[in-house]
C-alpha cells in the first residue's frame, strides 16, 4: 500500500511540497504562484489524492523554495494547506499557510465599474477578512467591492 | 488633529473626533460663507477642479467655496474637450494638475478613481464624486445640516426613496451611526436598504426599521430625508407611478409630524416634495444647498492646512 502512494507523491530531494490544498484547487495554487510553461523548476502535483482527511490535492516544486508572502496567498483559496521545505530528502520545516491581510495584484475586483478594471497603472488591491460564517472575503481598496465565494475564479 | 495635506476620499477615512472638527470649522466659516466676512485664508492657493462627468452645483460650490477663502479656482471645464487629457490615462493627468494646483478637486465615472488619484497626487485630493461609491463632501454636508438644524446625537431619522442605490444615503448612514441614530429605511420593496449595509448597522446596535410608508412614520422622526427615486429603476413604468405618488411629502402629511422636524434632500427634486412644503418651517432643502459652501470651504482649508 505504502509503495503505491509513493509512486504518486514521489519524494523530492530539495524545494517545497504544499499539502492538503483543498481538493480541485491545486491549477489554482499554480496560478496564484504564478507557475506557467516559462516556469523553469520542475513541478509535480496530485489533484483528488485520498488523505486521512478526506480528498487534497499536493503541489511539489522541486529546487525551489519559495519565499512566504508568496505561500501565504494560498491561503485566500485553501486555507488549511500546509508548506514542506524539503532539504536533502528531510523536511526541514513545516507551516502552514497564514492569511494575508492584505494582497495586491492577485485577484481581480468583480466591479467592471472599478478603476481597478480599467487602462490605469495600477494594480488591484484588496484587504483580506476572515470570519467565522463567512470565510475569506476580499475587500476592494478602491471601490470596496466585497469578493467572498468567487476567489478562485477571479484569480489574476 | 493633523489635516494638513490629508486626502478627502470616503466618509469611512474619518472618526468621529475628526468629522466633529470639520463641522466646527465649517460654522467658524459660516459668515464668510454668507459673504458677511471676508477672508484671505487661501490667497495665493489654485484650486483645480477636475470634472469628468458634469456636476454643475458640486462644481460651484467648490469654486464658491474657494473664492469666498479668497483662492482661486483652476476650472478645467469638460475634460474630454481638453487638450491636456487626450488619451492620456487618469494617473498622468493626476500628476500634471499636481504641478499646476495646491489641491485637485476630483469627479470621475469609475468607481475607486479618487483613491487611484490620491496614490499619484503630490497635493491633497477631495472626492467629488467617484462612480457609484462615494461622495464624501455630500455626506459632511448633509450631516452638517442636519447638526444645525437639528441635532446629530442620539437622532430618529427617516431616510425615504431610492436606498438601494442612493450612495448619500449609505454614507450617511454609516456616518449617523457613529452618534448613535435611530433610523427608518422608507422605500419601495425594490428598492429597499441593501442588506448588507443594514446587517452593519446592526452590529453596531443601532435600531433600524423597514416600511414603504411615509404615513406610518412620519409622527416619530425628527429628520425625513428624502431622495429622488428615479424611473429608469423601475422595468415596469406603471409601478413607478404607484410609488412616486406614495413617497411624496406634501403638507397634508406634514400635519401629522413632529413640529420640529426638518426635511432634507440633496436636490434636485422631482416630485418627492410638493411645492407647498417650501413655505413650511420643515424644509430645509435649499439650506442644506448653502451649507455645502461651508463645509467644502472647511475642507480645503483644512486639507491645504491653512487652518489647523
Ligand atoms: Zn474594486
Amino acid at each position: 500500500m505504502k509503495e503505491k502512494r509513493d509512486l504518486k507523491i514521489q519524494a523530492i530531494e530539495n524545494g517545497t511540497v504544499i499539502d492538503h490544498i483543498t481538493a480541485g484547487q491545486a491549477l489554482n495554487v499554480l496560478r496564484i504562484l504564478r507557475i506557467s510553461s516559462a516556469f523553469r523548476a520542475t513541478v509535480s502535483f496530485v489533484m483528488n489524492a485520498p488523505g486521512a482527511r478526506g480528498k487534497k490535492d499536493v503541489v511539489k516544486i522541486e529546487g525551489k523554495e519559495l519565499s512566504v508572502e508568496e505561500l501565504n496567498r494560498i491561503a485566500l483559496i485553501s486555507p488549511k494547506a500546509t508548506i514542506n521545505i524539503i532539504r536533502d530528502f528531510e523536511v526541514v520545516q513545516k507551516n502552514k499557510v497564514v492569511l494575508p491581510s492584505y494582497v495586491e495584484g492577485v485577484v481581480r475586483c468583480m466591479n467592471s465599474n472599478c478603476i481597478s478594471n480599467s487602462s490605469e497603472p495600477i494594480k488591484s488591491k484588496f484587504s483580506v477578512l476572515r470570519t467565522e460564517e463567512e470565510g475569506v472575503s476580499l475587500h476592494c481598496l478602491y471601490c470596496e467591492h466585497v469578493i467572498s465565494e468567487e476567489i478562485a475564479e477571479n484569480l489574476l | 488633529m493633523l489635516f494638513k495635506n490629508r486626502h478627502v476620499i470616503s466618509m469611512k477615512d474619518f472618526s468621529r473626533e475628526e468629522i466633529d472638527h470639520v463641522l466646527d470649522t465649517a460654522e467658524k466659516l459660516e459668515p464668510v460663507a454668507r459673504g458677511e466676512e471676508r477672508s484671505r485664508l487661501l490667497d495665493g492657493k489654485i484650486v483645480s477642479l477636475l470634472f469628468f462627468e458634469p456636476s454643475t452645483r458640486t462644481r460651484l460650490s467648490f469654486e464658491a467655496a474657494t473664492q469666498r477663502l479668497g483662492g482661486q479656482a483652476l476650472n478645467l471645464g469638460s475634460v474630454e474637450a481638453s487638450s491636456v487629457m487626450k488619451g492620456e490615462n487618469l494617473a498622468d493627468t493626476i500628476r500634471v494638475i499636481s504641478k499646476y494646483a495646491d489641491l485637485i478637486v476630483l469627479r470621475h465615472p469609475l468607481d475607486g478613481s479618487a483613491r487611484m488619484a490620491a496614490e499619484f497626487a503630490s497635493v491633497p485630493v477631495i472626492n467629488g464624486g467617484d462612480g457609484s461609491v462615494h461622495h464624501p463632501t455630500q455626506t459632511f454636508l448633509d450631516l452638517y445640516t442636519i447638526r444645525r438644524e437639528s441635532h446629530l446625537e442620539d437622532l430618529r431619522i427617516a431616510m425615504a426613496g431610492d436606498l438601494k442605490y442612493g450612495r448619500t444615503v449609505h454614507s450617511l448612514c454609516h456616518a449617523l451611526s457613529l452618534y448613535g441614530a435611530e433610523m427608518t429605511f422608507v422605500s419601495p420593496p425594490e428598492l429597499r436598504m441593501p442588506p448588507e449595509i443594514v446587517r452593519d448597522l446592526k452590529k453596531q446596535k443601532i435600531r433600524v426599521k423597514e416600511t414603504d410608508s411615509l404615513e406610518e412614520i412620519i409622527g416619530d422622526v425628527e429628520v425625513l430625508y428624502m431622495t429622488r427615486v428615479q424611473r429608469e429603476r423601475f422595468p415596469d413604468p406603471e409601478e413607478y407611478e404607484k410609488v412616486k405618488n406614495r413617497l411624496k411629502v406634501t403638507g397634508d402629511l406634514l400635519k401629522a409630524a413632529d413640529p420640529e422636524l426638518k426635511v432634507l434632500h440633496p436636490l434636485p427634486r422631482v416630485n418627492e416634495i410638493a411645492p407647498e412644503v417650501d413655505a413650511t418651517p420643515h424644509a430645509c432643502y435649499f439650506e442644506q444647498a448653502f451649507y455645502g459652501v461651508p463645509i467644502r470651504m472647511a475642507l480645503l482649508a483644512l486639507a491645504m492646512g491653512v487652518i489647523e
